[in-house]
C-alpha cells in the first residue's frame, strides 16, 4: 500500500500491455462476453498475480496474453508489437499434464533447445534440472514423478528456452498444499535469481499476495479490472507480519465484492 | 483442435455433400475414362436402385436380413448380457471361462458354416446361428469389462446402505455398467449386420448378401451389386444411428460425456 | 494352491471335451466328431504338411492386406482427424462404407483381381482401411490439447510438430486400434478364403466339408483359426507393454 521507493523492484519499461481488451465466445448462437474492457500495463521483470471468481476469465486473459486466443476487441503488445500467435519468448505452464510422458525429465527440458549446439544443449538442461532441483531424476519419465515434481519439470522445460515472459495458470492448482508452499518459495527463488516477467493466475489469496509485486483482481463474468493492488513489501515476505496482512486483508475485501458482485 | 474458427452450422452439410459430390465425380469419369464394360457408373446404379425398388423382391430381402439381425442379436443379448454381468461379477468364475471365450472369439462367424449347416440345415436358421455366434462374444466382453470397471466405491457405497448383493447388482453396478454395455450392444450390433450378409452369400438364398451375389452370378448385373452394396452400407448406418439415439436416454447419458 | 487355481480353467475345458465325447458316442450316426476325432484331423493335416502351408498363405494375406491399409489409412485418418472440415467432409462418407461387410466387396473384388490372392488380399485392406482410419482419426482427437498449446508454444514448425508431438501423443491409440483391426482381418481372411480362393484355412474348412464330410477337418481348422487368432492378439498386447513401457506410459 505504500510505495518507498527504495523497496519496490525498478520501475522499467512497459514490457506487455493490453488496451481495452474484449473476448467474447460464441455458445449456440449467442455471443458471451467473457472478459471486457481490460487495459493493464505490465512492466519488465514485474511479478503479476491475476485472482478472481471462477469463470471470470482469468485463464482466458492469459491465453490472450500468451497468444493462444485472438482478443474480439482491443490489443495486446509485448515490446510494442501486436501478439498474434504462440511464442517461444513468453511459455505458459499449465496446471495439470503439461509435460510430455513420452519423454524423459533430460528430454522434457530440452524440448525447445533443438537449435543449439549439442554442448550448449547440455549445460542448459544441467543447469535447469539443479535449479528445480531434479538432479538424479535425468533420465526419469513424468508418470515416476510426483505432482510437484511435474509442475517442477515444467517450469524447467519454459526456463530452458529462455522466454522473456512466463505465464502461470493456476500451476499449484493440483498439489497439495505443503507442496504448494514449497513450490511458491521454489518459484520466488528462481524468479529471483533469474528476473523475468511472470504472470500468475490463482485463486489463492494468500498465493497471490506472497508472490506478486502486484495483485490484479478481477470481477465476475463478464471480466473486468476491478482493482490493481500493489504489494510492497520485500523478498521474502514474512507471512506474519503486520503489512502482509495488512494487505492480505485488503485483498480479501475487494476479492469478496468481486464474488458477490 | 486447430480450427482457425468454430465452423458454422451450414458447413456440417455443406462439406459432406461436397465430398459425396466429388467422389460421384470421380466415379463417374473413371468409369467413362477406362471405358470398362462391366463396373457401374453412378447412373446405372441408381436405375438399379429404382428397378431393385420396383421388383418388391427387394423388400422381401431386406426384411430377410433384417430380421435375422434382431433373432441372432436379440438371442445373443439375452444369453449374453446375464453372462457377462454373472463374470463380471464372480471374476473367478471369468477366469475359468475366459480361455476358452479367447480361443472362440477369433474363429470368424463364417468358419462356424459347416457346423451351423449340420445343426440347422441351410436356410435361416444358419444364418440366424451365425449371426448369434458374432454378437454373442462382443456383448459378453463388454458385460464383463463395463462391471469390472465399477469403481468400487460405488459397491461399498450400495452395501454401506445396507443392500443386498443382488440389490447391489441390480440397483449399482448395473445401471452404473450400462454405458459400456450399450456400446458393447451397438458394436455387436454393426457386427451382425456384417455377418448377415456374409452369411447370406454362403448359406442362405435370400437376404441382401444373397441380392449382392446372385446379381452377379445371374447375369454379371454389377449395377445391382453396387446398389445393394449401398443400400447395405445405409441401412448398417441407420440400424447405428438409431442405436446412438439410446445412449441420450437421461439414464445413461452421464456415461457418455459431453461434447464441447 | 495357487497351480489349482491356474489350472481351473482348463479343467472347465477338459470338462466340456468330455462331455462332448460322450454326447459323440452315444450318436455314432450324426455327423460331428468328438474331440478324438478331432485331434486325429489336426494329426492328418501335419502329416501331410497341409496345415502349415495354409498357415502360412492366411498370414501371407493378412499381413499384406493390413499393411497396405495401414500405410494409406493411419496418415489419412490423421490428416483427416487433424483438420477439421476434412473430417467434417469425409467423415459421414466413411460411415456409409463402413457397415458394408468386406464380403459384399467379393463380386468387385473378383472383378477387378480374379479368383486369387490378390482379390483375398484386397478383401483384407477394405476390411481393415476404415476401422483403422477411424483409430486415427479419434487417436488425433483424443490429443490433449495441452500438447498442442505447448508445442505451438514452442514455435514447433509443423513438421517439427508431428515429428515430435502428434506422432508419440498418438502410438499408444494406435498401437491399441491395430490389435483390434488385426484381429478383424483375421476374420475376414477366413471368411475371404472360404468364397474366394482355392488355398488357405478358410479354403481348408469349405473343402473338407465339400470334399467328404471331414468334420474332423473342419473342427481341426476352427481351432487352429482360433490359436492363431489369439496368439496373433497375444502378440499385439506385448507390443502395446513394450510401447508404454519404453514411454513409461500407458494411454490413460
Amino acid at each position: 500500500m505504500s510505495a518507498e521507493a527504495g523497496m519496490l523492484a525498478p520501475v522499467r519499461d512497459v514490457k506487455l500491455r493490453m488496451e481495452r481488451v474484449g473476448m467474447a465466445f460464441e455458445r449456440d448462437g449467442k455471443s458471451v462476453s467473457v472478459l471486457e474492457d481490460i487495459n493493464l500495463d505490465v512492466s519488465d521483470g514485474e511479478f503479476i498475480c491475476l485472482v478472481g471468481p471462477s469463470g471470470c476469465g482469468k485463464s482466458t486473459m492469459l491465453n490472450l496474453m500468451g497468444g493462444f486466443l485472438a482478443p474480439t476487441q482491443g490489443s495486446v503488445t509485448i515490446d510494442n508489437q501486436v501478439v498474434r500467435g504462440p511464442d517461444p519468448r513468453r511459455i505458459l505452464v499449465f496446471q495439470e499434464r503439461g509435460v510430455f510422458p513420452w519423454l524423459t525429465v533430460e528430454g522434457n527440458i530440452g524440448f525447445g533447445l533443438a537449435k543449439l549446439s549439442r554442448a550448449e544443449r547440455r549445460e542448459r538442461i544441467d543447469h535447469y534440472v539443479q535449479m528445480v532441483r531434479l538432479q538424479g531424476f535425468e533420465h526419469t519419465f513424468p508418470s515416476d514423478l510426483s505432482g510437484g515434481m511435474q509442475q517442477r519439470l515444467q517450469v524447467a522445460r519454459a526456463l530452458a528456452v529462455d522466454p522473456d515472459i512466463l505465464y502461470l495458470d493456476e500451476p499449484f492448482g493440483a498439489l497439495d498444499s505443503i507442496t504448494r508452499l514449497l513450490m511458491r518459495g521454489e518459484l520466488l527463488r528462481i524468479w529471483q535469481s533469474e528476473r523475468r516477467t511472470i504472470i500468475f493466475v490463482t485463486h489463492d489469496v494468500d498465493e497471490a499476495v506472497q508472490l506478486a509485486d502486484r495483485v490484479v483482481v478481477l470481477s465476475a463474468r463478464p471480466g473486468k479490472i476491478q482493482d490493481v493492488l500493489t504489494i510492497g513489501i520485500l523478498h521474502p515476505r514474512n507471512i506474519s507480519s503486520a503489512s502482509y496482512l495488512e494487505h492480505r486483508d485488503d485483498l480479501l475485501k475487494k476479492i469478496g465484492l468481486a464474488y458477490t458482485a | 483442435m486447430n480450427a482457425l474458427t468454430q465452423p458454422s452450422r451450414w458447413e456440417k452439410f455443406f462439406w459432406p455433400l461436397l465430398a459425396a459430390a466429388l467422389l460421384l465425380l470421380l466415379w463417374h469419369y473413371s468409369v467413362i475414362w477406362t471405358a470398362t464394360q462391366v463396373f457401374p457408373s453412378p447412373l446405372s446404379v441408381e436405375k438399379g436402385l429404382a428397378e431393385l425398388f420396383r421388383k418388391h423382391v427387394l423388400w422381401s430381402d431386406i426384411g430377410d436380413s433384417l430380421r435375422r439381425v434382431a433373432i441372432g442379436f436379440g438371442t445373443a443379448a439375452a444369453l449374453g448380457i446375464p453372462l457377462g454381468l454373472t463374470l463380471g461379477w464372480y471374476p473367478a468364475a471369468n477366469q475359468v471361462l475366459n480361455p476358452l471365450l479367447q480361443i472362440l472369439r477369433p474363429i470368424s462367424p463364417i468358419a462356424w458354416i459347416p457346423i451351423a449347416i449340420v445343426l440347422f440345415g441351410i436356410g435361416d436358421h444358419a444364418a440366424t446361428f451365425l449371426v448369434f455366434l458374432a454378437a454373442f462374444f462382443p456383448i459378453v466382453v463388454a458385460c464383463v469389462s463395463g462391471v469390472s470397471n465399477v469403481p468400487t466405491m460405488f459397491r461399498r457405497a450400495g452395501r454401506n446402505f445396507g443392500l443386498s448383493p443382488a440389490q447391489i447388482l441390480a440397483r449399482v453396478v448395473f445401471p452404473a455398467a450400462l454405458p459400456q454395455i450399450l456400446i458393447g450392444l451397438r458394436i455387436a450390433l454393426g457386427i451382425s449386420w456384417l455377418v448377415v450378409v456374409a452369411a447370406e452369400m454362403i448359406a442362405v438364398d435370400s437376404g441382401l448378401g444373397y441380392l449382392v451375389i446372385d446379381s452377379r452370378n445371374s447375369g454379371k448385373r454389377y449395377d445391382l451389386v453396387v446398389a445393394a452394396m449401398l443400400l447395405i452400407g445405409l441401412i448398417g448406418l441407420a440400424l447405428d444411428i438409431g442405436f446412438r439415439r439410446l445412449e441420450k436416454i437421461r439414464s445413461v447419458r452421464w456415461g457418455f460425456g459431453h461434447e464441447s | 494352491m495357487k497351480l489349482l487355481v491356474r489350472l481351473r480353467p482348463f479343467a472347465f475345458i477338459a470338462v466340456l471335451l468330455a462331455i462332448w465325447q460322450v454326447a459323440v458316442n452315444r450318436h455314432p450316426a450324426q455327423l460331428l466328431p468328438g474331440p478324438l476325432g478331432v485331434a486325429h484331423g489336426i494329426g492328418d493335416l501335419l502329416k501331410h504338411g497341409l496345415m502349415l502351408k495354409y498357415v502360412v498363405a492366411s498370414l501371407f494375406r493378412v499381413t499384406w492386406g493390413f499393411l497396405l491399409a495401414a500405410v494409406i489409412a493411419i496418415p489419412l485418418g490423421l490428416t483427416i482427424g487433424w483438420y477439421r472440415r476434412a473430417g467434417m467432409a469425409l467423415s459421414p462418407l466413411v460411415q456409409v462404407f463402413r457397415p458394408i461387410s468386406p464380403l459384399a466387396w467379393i463380386p468387385i473384388a473378383i472383378l477387378w483381381f480374379g479368383v486369387g490372392d490378390l482379390a483375398a488380399i484386397f478383401l483384407i485392406f477394405v476390411g481393415c482401411f476404415f476401422p483403422l482410419m477411424l483409430t486415427a482419426m479419434s487417436a488425433v482427437h483424443n490429443i490433449p490439447a495441452v500438447y498442442v498449446n505447448v508445442g505451438r508454444n514452442f514455435g514447433l514448425s509443423a513438421a517439427d510438430f508431428i515429428y515430435r508431438v502428434l506422432y508419440p501423443a498418438v502410438v499408444p491409440q494406435l498401437i491399441i486400434g491395430s490389435r483390434i483391426t488385426l484381429g478383424i482381418a483375421w476374420l475376414v481372411v477366413v471368411a475371404a478364403e472360404m468364397i474366394a480362393v482355392n488355398s488357405g484355412l478358410g479354403f481348408l474348412i469349405i473343402d473338407a466339408r465339400n470334399a467328404g464330410n471331414r468334420y474332423d477337418l473342419v473342427i481341426a481348422g476352427m481351432i487352429i483359426i482360433g490359436t492363431i487368432g489369439l496368439l496373433l492378439d497375444l502378440g499385439m498386447r506385448s507390443l502395446e507393454r513394450v510401447k508404454s513401457f519404453r514411454w513409461g506410459y500407458s494411454e490413460d
